[in-house]
Order: C-alpha cells, then structure tokens, then sequence
C-alpha cells in the first residue's frame, strides 16, 4: 500500500520510522526547535532532538564522536553551502576515520542538506554539490527525485554504516508522489530506469530527472525514444545499469544541474568513454550549468542552468539530425 | 571534589610512563634517520608529563582524543609499544594495520580514538564521545589534547560554546608549548593564556605547570572527579616544552629548554636513583622488544586496503 505525500513529507516519514525503530537515531541541528520540528521533540525528547548553534564544524565533528561511540547521527544541515563551512569534518575527518584506523571504528551518520534552490536565491543556496562528495572515497552520496525514493533512500541511508551525504532538491520539496506504507528501503547503487527507450539514453540526476522526461516526451513526440535512467545514488554509483544502457541505444545524453567541471556527468562521461566506447556511435554530450556562479536576475538564472529544450537539443546531436518528422 | 595526590607506587607507574614515551619517542627518532619509519614524525619529548599524568587517571572506557603530536597520549592510554612501532613503520601488525601512520593512530581497545592531522580536527569528534556518554547515563568522559595553535582555530571556539551550552563531560588538555608548529604563540594571538580564552563560556579552567607531573595529575584529577559525577565541561591549560622541532626533520631554530623544564628530570628526583635507574631500564627494554616486534611485522597486503574503505565492503 501507498499513499501519497510531498517529497519533504516522505524525507520526514522515513526518519521519524527510523528513530521510532533504533534509539540510537539522533536528529539535531539549527532552529530544530521550529513549528515543523515540534513533533520531534515531542516524540522523541530533547535528548535525541537538539538544537544547535550556527556552528556547522561542530555539528559534524559531534555527529562523528557520536557515531563512534555507537549512535546514528542525522545532521540537519538546511543547505549544501553551509556543509562547506566544515570541510574538514566532512572530508578529512568522517570519510577517513575507519580506513585510516585499519578498520577499527565506523562512522553511521547522515548529513541531510537541500540544494539546488534555483528561485532566485543567487549564488550560494543553488549548488549542485554532489559531484563535490563523490569524489571523496569513504562517503556515499544520495539524490533522490521522487517522494518515494526520498523515503527509502533516507531509511537506507540512517542504516548505513558509512557517512551518507543526503542531498534533497529544494525545487523538489512540495512535489507529491505515492509513497510505500510503513518501513521502506531503497538500496545504495541500483539506478532506477524511469523511460525504457531504444535510440539513446539520457542519465539525470536529481531534480533534472523530471526535466529529462520531459524531453523524452517530447522527443518521442517526434519518434525518438530515450531512455531516462537515474542512478539515485551517486556513490556508489551503478555504472553497469548506465553502460548496459548505452550498449543497447549507443548514444548518451548525460545531464545535471552542476557546474560541469564539478559534475556527475563529467565523472559517468569518463567512465563510459573507458568501459563503453565501442558501444557508441556518437560522442556523448553533456547538459549542465554552465562553469559559473548561478545568478540571481531569473533570465540569467535560467540561461545557464540546464533545461528540457537543452536536453532536446542534446539528443539531437547525438542522433546526428534535425528533429525527425513523422 | 578534590584528587588524592599520586602515591609511591603510583608515582613510579607515572615514572614508567614518562620514560617510555621518551625513550619510544628517541627510538623513532632514530629510526627515522635511518629510514625505517619513513612518513611524517611529530616528537613530544619534553611533554610526557601531561600525557602520563592526565592517562593514568583514565580508564579504557574513557575516550581519549589528540592532534598530530599523539604518540605519547597513545602510549599513556595504553597503547602497546610494538603495535604503536608498527604503526609508524607501515606494517601489518601496527595499530590501524600500518593504514593510519603516526598522525592518525587508533587503539579503540584502550579507548585511545584517535589522532588527528589537521590542527583542531577532532575536538568537536571528542564532544560527541561526551554527549554519547551523557546520552548513555555513563560515567565515563572525554578528553581531547590540542596544542595552543589549536585555540585559534574555529573548532575549538564552536566546541568550547557547545561543550558548555550542553553541560557535557569533555575535559579539554592544551599543551602549551608556545609554538603554533613553526611560529611562537606571540605570532599568533594577543591572548597570552588559552585558558582565558574560553573565559566568557562559563567553562572551569585551570593553568599549571605542565612540566610538573603532580600539578597536572592533581588539577586533572580534580577536574576528572567532577566531570565523572555530572559537571564538566573543563579547560586543562598545561604549560610545557617540546625539546625537539615541530617534525622530525624541521631545522628552524628554536631556544633550548634548560634541563628543569624537563618533566623527568624534575619529577625522578622523588626516588631513589637505584630505583629511578630501574624504572628507566625497564622502559628501554621494553623499546628495544617494540623494535624486534615491528620490524618482523609484515607489510600490508594491498588487498586489505579495500575493504576498510567502506564499513559494509
């Protein structure tokens, strides 16, 4: 069974789930102690709901003693850009603690943030950060674009093990989808395939997922058929779905909303063009924000941020043509 | 509360303590002119006093956190000497199974969670050993040894106001040295003591002499007391010396330490020489079979690295 919720609803289900299962669930961080975190406190006590400081490098280092000590810290970072006041938490100490130990300890945490906020919040509320995170061995990082998968990916994700950076599109927020009932998980590294399609496949991560079948649609309008896949998690990141893919359409369109130097996209690009390449009959074609920092006037805004035309447009390119007519 | 001040027999465990970080610590000194320990070393010699007096009051329940300078608070808490060797020298048999090296030491089994490359890296990690505690209704605390360079960082401030707001038994140990790894303090801050730094946070704090065993063993242990029956957090500020560079290597020239700001020298006196002598020659014997240890230990395989990446690999 399902019902249907917004995607910030679903985030919020799966934790409350969590901590109602496993006392060891911590949730803290700024203003947790507003209208929309109450039921938090009430549910679970002021011991395991805290509210923080402006102190971000406090906040992660004391989710880290807290996990070593056996505890499942989730960390409510609000947004990406604020995580980068405390790079060193995130990436020299939480992602390293176990391996540079020999495999004495594990570091279960979750560091929840928004991204992406691209309506005119300007220049740092709109990274598209994860591309950052991937690239550090030891984190995962999670992106999910559905309600659904926002419910079982946090499950998963308060279980692991590991640090888990969760990152959740802001533009996202209040979109609704039908979630599972009751206890519900979404496994690390299984890409979702949301359009099968045979003449090329289009990996979208995050909010440019609806994008990417937007333009699908349209595309197929005009007789192309894409196939949309998702990878959902990007560390670990499941390159055998995406190179199966490209083996049966022989074409890749690869977008996301990150810069491009800083992007998935550029990191599935060299994947594929060393493990797929006699798969593909045409250069692949990345759709990403441009190498700059996201304006705040809305015409700017829009002109360097990918979009369903420039998904199109892709496709096109790779296919070699003008857009087919029936 | 107060501490009973260390007795006979205690004080020649503290002895033992003090001589076998020296004498561990020179070893590595040795060796790694020779090439056998051939990644990056930070000395504490002349500092052993305050690993010795604050880790001999602890107890393997009691999470004990510290920077780049970590092999003495590692050996204090409990660490073995060859395991600790190993470490440094890459191998298998080393502590975090030569993976971590000498800047990231862990021995979980003593409680000793670990050290940390980067200046004020883990003192906010310490807090959450403090909270995870609380949380528990244990008795057992935290305690995080920095540097003075390590007050300037934001870490420390953001911990301090943390530690402090939620009342958590974190005992906070600054080895003043005077020197923030190359630059004296002077350079670095008009703030001459770190513990009138956190001042305004309501934290109990103290300045001793950090080259006196006692004084440290009985301001620690006060503060100690305390945290374990629900107070904290603590600011130990302990004034000391480091008789070697900042890495084993560093050719800056720093003004020597005179020999009564040695904490051995000062604190061995209280025995008989015989018996001083003893303790000294248990400590040596005791580096020379660390030596035998880590050098028959293997190398790593690289297949092990793998799987320590990921918890679940």
């Amino acid at each position: 069974m399902a019902h249907e919720l917004p995607f910030i609803a679903a985030i919020d289900e799966a934790i409350r789930l969590e901590m109602e299962r496993d006392d060891t669930v911590l949730y803290f961080g700024q203003n947790m102690a507003t209208t929309e975190n109450e039921p938090y406190v009430d549910a679970f006590g002021r011991d395991r709901v805290r509210v923080t400081p402006i102190s971000e490098t406090a906040e992660i280092g004391i989710a880290i003693g807290a996990a070593l000590s056996g505890f499942r810290p989730v960390v409510e970072l609000y947004m990406a850009e604020f995580m980068l006041v405390a790079m060193d938490q995130v990436i020299n100490e939480a992602p390293r603690f176990r391996a540079m130990s020999g495999g004495q300890v594990k570091v279960p945490l979750v560091l929840k943030a928004g991204f992406g906020f691209t309506a005119g919040w300007a220049g740092q509320h709109t990274g598209t950060l994860g591309a950052l995170f991937m690239g550090v061995p030891g984190l995962k990082v999670v992106m999910p674009s559905t309600a659904a998968d926002a419910k079982g990916l946090m499950a998963t994700a308060i279980r692991d093990d590991n640090p888990v950076v969760y990152l959740h599109h802001y533009l996202l927020t209040l979109e609704h989808g039908d979630v599972p009932d009751g206890e519900y998980l979404v496994p690390f590294g299984e890409a979702a395939i949301r359009r099968e399609g045979g003449d090329v496949t289009i990996v979208a991560t995050g909010w440019t997922v609806d994008r990417a079948l937007g333009a699908a649609a349209t595309l197929a309008a005009d007789g192309i058929q894409a196939e949309v896949i998702d990878p959902r998690t990007l560390a670990p990141l499941d390159t055998q779905t995406i190179l199966e893919s490209v083996d049966r359409t022989g074409r890749l369109v690869l977008v996301d909303q990150a810069t491009r130097h800083a992007s998935a996209s550029t990191v599935i690009a060299g994947e594929v063009a060393e493990h797929g390449f006699s798969s593909l009959k045409a250069p692949i074609v990345q759709v990403t924000a441009l190498d700059a920092t996201i304006p705040y006037s809305q015409p700017l805004e829009a002109w360097v941020l990918p979009d369903e035309d420039k998904i199109v447009a892709a496709v096109q390119q790779v296919l070699g043509s003008a857009p087919v007519t029936a | 509360m107060t501490a009973s001040p260390p007795g006979r027999e205690q004080g020649l465990r503290l002895l033992a303590t003090m001589w076998r970080i020296r004498l561990f610590e020179e070893q590595v000194g040795l060796l790694t002119r020779a090439g056998e320990v051939d990644g990056l070393v930070h000395l504490s010699v002349g500092q052993e006093g305050v690993a010795a007096a604050v880790c001999s009051q602890l107890r393997d329940d009691d999470a004990v956190y510290s920077g780049h300078r970590a092999h003495g608070h590692a050996i204090a808490k409990g660490a073995p000497l060859g395991r600790l060797l190993a470490e440094l020298m890459g191998r298998d048999g080393g502590l975090c199974r030569g993976l971590g090296g000498s800047m990231h030491v862990v021995d979980v089994e003593h409680g000793f969670m670990g050290a940390t490359g980067v200046v004020g890296g883990n003192i906010p990690i310490a807090l959450g050993s403090a909270l995870a505690a609380r949380l528990r209704g244990l008795d057992s605390v935290a305690v995080v040894f920095f540097g003075d360079g390590a007050a300037q960082a934001g870490h420390f401030h953001e911990t301090v106001n943390l530690a402090s707001l939620w009342a958590l038994p974190l005992i906070l140990v600054c080895e003043n040295n005077g020197f923030a790894e190359f630059t004296p303090r002077s350079a670095h801050t008009n703030v001459e003591r770190v513990s009138d730094a956190v001042a305004p946070y309501d934290v109990e704090r103290e300045t001793v002499d950090g080259n006196d065993v006692v004084a440290v063993w009985d301001t620690f242990g006060r503060f100690l007391a305390s945290a374990r029956g629900g107070g904290g957090p603590f600011l130990l500020e302990c004034l000391t010396r480091r008789l070697r560079g900042h890495y084993e290597g560093d050719a800056t020239k720093y003004e020597r330490a005179s020999a009564e700001n040695d904490p051995i020298e000062r604190f061995r006196s209280r025995f008989d020489a015989d018996e001083a002598e003893a303790v000294r020659a248990g400590a040596e014997a005791e580096v020379e079979q660390a030596v035998r240890f880590a050098r028959g230990s293997p190398y790593p395989d690289p297949g092990l690295f793998a799987a320590m990446v990921y918890a679940d690999a």
